[in-house]
Formats: structure tokens, C-alpha cells, sequence
């Protein structure tokens, strides 16, 4: 197992460094540049600017600097935030990101893995197709338009929470964390439908009910794990998609999360920042993935046990 | 041999009668059938069966796939695939195990009907260890602390011949062989010494070798302890030396019922002297060798007028279209045959 885990992290190396390859050049080719916007800048300061962060370098020797600034992951100096450097503007946004996203997850896994369940559980009746029902218009409907109905109907007109901000209080919570949840929770809930209806006709289920052992005790001790298992397999990727798919929920609900930043940095062609950002959400998912390894073969003692045998 | 007019008189009572004490059966199943409901009509699975078994005695049932016979036994203990039905009476010490309720039935499986099942690596949970899987079944019907369980658990795979069980009750299903996890659940299905024990064809996926150590087992099983044992099986090879009373089933019927001497010796039906021929014999060499029954069981969504087993019969004759009944024969067995009865 340790074995595995750790020849999973060796391969985020390499996939590292085509990713920041791959956004450097794309960055690059994108036309504009990160001070086009201060009109009728004399020559000789858009010159002294372009030598103070090396753009006057050939490109090349632009990507390799970068590399090795990487290394000591120091993402450098954001251009249009002066005397901001990308790690404090990432230090600064990521907390609120990370709730959201958090909170979010921690919703969408409990609420889904329920809904499936007890879908599973009245299969074929009123219960199942209006839960599947409504999950499939949840994962339909993009979250830019769940967000402003929401803010429509529950601060607009009924007035219960604000519309947007954040000072990190419950009710700003509220609005973000569910839109983000919303397409997660029916996701899951289909999901956890398929795998706990799968598992609940397997032998070992039969054996279970033959011992005597209540349904409830069947289900919750002997259907639960393995029906969780493709949950848990799609909770990594989903996780770190949910921090950065919160880029648009960030903008709607004027939150100051890294989402923010990254699309105020594209806007900008603030290189520096949209590097940083990109480079941090790719450690972040290739970390998520990791976790998701570590807790799938803590809940199946086939995949822990291999290199042991 | 000839039959005496005095043995007609046991024909079906068998047990009790020569025991002399009138008690009832540990289970009595009267016109059961089971059926299911597919999409493309209903299967009938079971066609109204009648058997009964006495405390301690062995049954064994046999036919081949599709005959009903595992459905009979699933349909005993509520384990039926949802579309399916049982109807008729099972009585288990009087109580029809059939109209229960989930819960009442709940305080029987385990306890006092155990059952196991063919595949031994999928019906055990691959996501729990042994001891949890096994120390469960004594939590619940025997209320015991950890402790005693854990003691009991041992004490039991000890006798089913698991090697250092101490140890090995800590692993996981996929760390034991085959025969080794047969070993196990034949253990778990003993832990609250059960009354009956279902084994639902309990050699089938296993190794020809650890067959026979799993049959050796049973029938250490049968003479040691007083649980009845209803074997559901198409290997006629198990049921010798193991069984005292055999149930041929052919489209969900039963068409003969005897003692095993009976069955082995003086097969009456046609199919069950098929099912003989078919069963490889290394001692008869190959001037006799092994001989399968032509065709295929009867398709259980139409099943055809008469006898069901018309189509593949070597002596089926005009009166087949008939359905036969289930007659009693001179020595306590049944066939469901018009053939007049064969001597040898």
C-alpha cells in the first residue's frame, strides 16, 4: 500500500510540470499583455517594467526562470496587485475558497449518499422517481443559473439571507455553499442509487439476511462500505473540482475566494498570478486524488493487503 | 426384491413410525411453489412440492440446474430475488415459516435454520473480517460479550479444521482458499447449533479434492451433532455416505422420493436412473463410462402438458401426456412415473 501511494505521488511530478508547461506557453500565445491597459506608457518605463519582471528575456529562458522559482514555490510577484506577491493573494483567497468548497462537499456527500440510498431502498416507487427525478435537473442545470434564481428568490424577494459579500458569517455561507452542492448532491445521489442497488444483490447480502440480522443492520454493516466505494472514487477530482468550479460561484456571490483572483488575473494577463493560481489547483487536485487513494484501500482490505501477499 | 403389503403402511411416515413417537416434524413443506415474475411472463420455478424432514435426518435434493431445487431451499428461509413468490406451507416445528414476518423469521435464520450457500468467495463479505462476519451472528441471537464470542468463533472453526484459528479469524475473506471459506461459512452457519442446515449446493465451486474434504466435513458434521441437514445438490457423489433420504426434482416436481439405498439401487424413474448413468464412475472403466441425458430441461415459462420429462425420456410412452401422479411406492418412496416398477 505505502508502496503504491508513493509511486502515485512520484507520478504528480511529471504531471506537474506539463501542466505549468502547457499554461506557460498558453499564457503566452493568448494575445495582450500584462501592462497594454495603462495607456501611453513612455517606452522607457513599459522597458524598465518589462526588465523588472524579465519579459524582455527570450521565452524560453522566461519558462526555465519560472521553473526554478517553482521549486522554491515562490510564484513570484503579481503584476497588477502591486506589492502583492501571488503566494499572499493565494494565502488571502484559498481560506474562503476552501470552506465553501469544503462545506459544499461535506453537504453534497451526505445529502447524495442518503437520497441514494433511500432511492435504492423504494426502488420503482414514487420516492425513487421523484428523487431521480429531481437529481437529473440538478445536474442539468448550470450552476450560473441556479445562483441568481437563488439569490432572486431567497434574498431578493423573500429577503431571509443577504445576496452576496462575505464577512464570514453563516448567512453568506448559505447561498454560495449550496449552489456549489446542488448539481454535487444529485451526482452523488444517482451514484450511490446504482452501487447501493448493486450491492444489495450481491451473495453476500443474501448471506447477511440469512444470519437473521435485521434489514437495517444488513444495510448500514454489510451494504454501505462497498456501495460507498464508487462514491469515494468520484469524491476526489469532484472535491478539488468543486474549490476551483467555485470560480464562477466566487464572481456571482462576490466572494473573495482564489476563484476571484484567477479570473481578475486572466482578465489582467497578470501572468504571474494566473501561473500561481493554475500550479495551485493542480497540486490541490493531485492531493485530493492521493487522499481518495488512501481512504478507498482503508475501505477495502483487497487493494490494502496487496503488497503485503 | 420383494415388496410386503406392511411397508406400503409406512409409505410417507417413515421416521416417525419406526421411532414410535408421534411428534411433528422439524419441517414439513406441503404444496409449495414458487414463482417469479419476469418481463416476459411468470416462471415457474416450484410446481407444488411436499417433503418433510425429522430432527437429525439428512435430505437430500437433487436435479439439475433449472429443477427448482434452490429455489426451494432460498424460499424456505424469505431469501427469494424480490419478484419472486412462495406459496403453500413450510411448517418448521409447527410455525409456516412462509406467512412470517420479517421480523419473526429474523429470530429463526441463524439460529435455528443456518444456510449456505454455493459460492463461498461472494457470500461472504469481502469488506469484513472473518471475525466480525462470524461474531455478529452470536451477538445477535446469543447476546455475548466480545469475549465469549470471539471464544465460541474459534472453538468453532477449530472443529471445521481451520488452522491456527486464533489467528486467522483476524483476515479477510479473499486470504482464505475456496475450500477454506467454504470451511468458514459451514462454521458461521453452526455457531448457535442450529436445528437445520440448509447447504445450497455447497461443493459446486470448489476443487474436486476440497470437494471431498467439504463432503468428509458434512458428514462428520452429521454424525456428531443432532442438526438436520437439507442438501440441495446436482452431484449425486455427495449424497452418498451423506444423506438418509433423497427428493429427485425435475420443472420444479418431484419425481421420485426415497432412501438413498432406494435412489442408488433401485432408481424407479427414468430420470433419476439418467441422472445415475451421468455421474463419473472410474470403477466401471470405459466400456460404461459417463452418460449425460440428451435435451435440456423444460422451458419454465411454458411448461408443456404431461410429464415434463416426456420430451427427453428413453421409455416415454402414449400415457405421458398425462401428468402422473405422485404414487406411493412399497418401501416409503414416491415416484411420479407410468412406468410400472422396475425390480434392479
Amino acid at each position: 500500500m505505502l508502496k503504491y501511494s508513493l509511486r502515485r505521488l512520484l507520478w504528480a511530478v511529471p504531471t506537474l510540470v506539463l501542466l505549468i508547461t502547457l499554461a506557460f506557453f498558453m499564457m503566452r500565445v493568448a494575445p495582450g499583455g500584462p501592462f497594454d491597459s495603462e495607456k501611453s506608457l513612455p517606452p522607457e518605463i513599459e522597458a524598465n517594467l518589462n526588465a523588472k519582471y524579465h519579459l524582455d528575456e527570450p521565452l524560453v529562458q522566461q519558462y526555465f526562470r519560472y521553473l526554478g522559482q517553482i521549486l522554491h514555490l515562490d510564484f513570484g510577484p503579481s503584476f497588477s496587485y502591486k506589492d502583492w506577491t501571488v503566494n499572499e493573494l493565494i494565502a488571502d483567497g484559498f481560506p474562503v475558497s476552501l470552506t465553501i468548497g469544503s462545506l459544499a462537499m461535506l453537504l453534497a456527500f451526505f445529502a447524495g449518499t442518503s437520497i441514494g440510498t433511500l432511492a435504492a431502498l423504494r426502488q420503482n416507487t414514487a420516492v425513487d422517481y421523484g428523487a431521480m427525478g429531481t437529481a437529473m435537473i440538478g445536474i442539468s442545470i448550470p450552476n450560473f443559473v441556479v445562483a441568481p434564481l437563488l439569490i432572486l428568490l431567497v434574498a431578493v424577494y423573500a429577503g431571509w439571507l443577504p445576496a452576496g459579500g462575505w464577512d464570514w458569517s453563516w448567512q453568506r455561507m448559505v447561498l454560495p455553499v449550496i449552489t456549489l452542492a446542488l448539481p454535487m448532491i444529485a451526482y452523488i445521489a444517482r451514484l450511490m442509487r446504482g452501487s447501493m442497488i448493486e450491492v444489495l444483490h450481491s451473495n453476500f447480502i443474501r448471506t447477511a439476511r440469512a444470519k437473521g440480522l435485521p434489514e437495517t443492520t444488513v444495510i448500514r454493516r454489510h451494504a454501505l462500505k462497498p456501495a460507498l466505494l464508487p462514491v469515494i472514487s468520484f469524491m476526489g477530482p469532484a472535491t478539488a473540482g468543486l474549490i476551483t468550479g467555485s470560480v464562477v460561484i466566487e464572481r456571482i456571490f462576490a466572494i473573495p475566494g482564489i476563484g476571484s483572483y484567477f479570473v481578475q488575473g486572466a482578465m489582467n494577463r497578470d501572468y504571474t498570478l494566473v501561473m500561481g493560481v493554475v500550479v495551485f489547483y493542480g497540486i490541490l487536485i493531485i492531493l485530493f486524488n492521493f487522499l481518495v487513494d488512501l481512504i478507498y484501500a482503508w475501505f477495502n482490505p483487497r487493494i490494502r493487503y496487496e503488497d503485503h501477499g | 426384491m420383494r415388496w410386503t403389503r406392511r411397508t406400503i403402511y409406512e409409505a410417507g411416515a417413515g421416521y416417525q413410525a419406526s421411532t414410535g413417537t408421534i411428534e411433528m416434524s422439524l419441517l414439513e413443506v406441503r404444496n409449495l411453489t414458487v414463482s417469479f415474475d419476469t418481463p416476459e411472463g411468470e416462471v415457474h420455478a416450484v410446481n407444488g412440492i411436499d417433503f418433510s424432514l425429522e430432527p437429525g435426518e439428512t435430505l437430500a435434493v437433487v436435479g439439475e440446474s433449472g429443477s427448482g431445487k434452490s429455489q426451494t431451499a432460498l424460499s424456505l428461509l424469505g431469501l427469494l430475488a424480490e419478484n419472486g413468490r412462495a406459496v403453500g406451507e413450510a411448517r418448521y416445528r409447527g410455525r409456516d415459516l412462509l406467512s412470517m414476518t420479517a421480523t419473526e423469521l429474523n429470530e429463526i435464520r441463524g439460529e435455528q435454520i443456518a444456510m449456505i450457500f454455493q459460492d463461498p468467495m461472494t457470500s461472504l463479505n469481502p469488506y469484513m473480517s472473518i471475525e466480525q462476519q462470524m461474531l455478529e451472528v452470536l451477538y445477535r441471537h446469543r447476546r455475548m460479550k466480545k469475549a465469549e464470542a470471539r471464544e465460541r468463533a474459534v472453538e468453532m472453526l477449530r472443529q471445521v479444521q481451520i488452522p491456527d484459528p486464533e489467528q486467522r479469524i483476524r483476515q479477510y475473506p479473499h486470504e482464505y482458499s475456496g475450500g477454506m471459506q467454504q470451511r468458514v461459512m459451514i462454521a458461521m452457519g453452526l455457531l448457535c447449533e442450529p436445528d437445520l442446515l440448509i447447504a445450497d449446493e455447497p461443493t459446486t465451486a470448489l476443487d474436486v479434492t476440497v470437494q471431498h474434504q467439504i463432503s468428509r466435513l458434512m458428514r462428520h458434521l452429521r454424525t456428531n451433532s443432532n442438526t438436520a441437514i437439507l442438501l440441495i445438490t446436482h452431484d449425486l457423489g455427495v449424497v452418498a455416505g451423506l444423506c438418509d433420504k433423497v427428493l429427485v426434482m425435475y420443472a420444479g416436481q418431484v419425481m421420485e422420493f426415497g432412501s438413498v439405498e432406494d435412489i442408488f439401487y433401485r432408481p424407479q424413474h427414468p430420470y433419476t436412473r439418467g441422472l445415475l448413468r451421468s455421474v463419473p464412475r472410474l470403477d466401471r472403466g470405459d466400456e460404461s463410462g459417463m452418460h449425460a441425458i440428451p435435451g435440456n430441461p423444460p422451458n419454465l415459462l411454458e411448461l408443456p402438458a404431461g410429464c415434463p420429462f416426456r420430451d427427453r425420456c428413453e421409455s416415454a410412452f402414449e400415457s405421458c401426456v398425462q401428468m402422473p401422479p405422485l404414487e406411493q411406492l412399497p418401501g416409503g418412496g414416491l415416484k411420479r412415473c407410468h412406468l410400472e416398477a422396475a425390480d434392479e
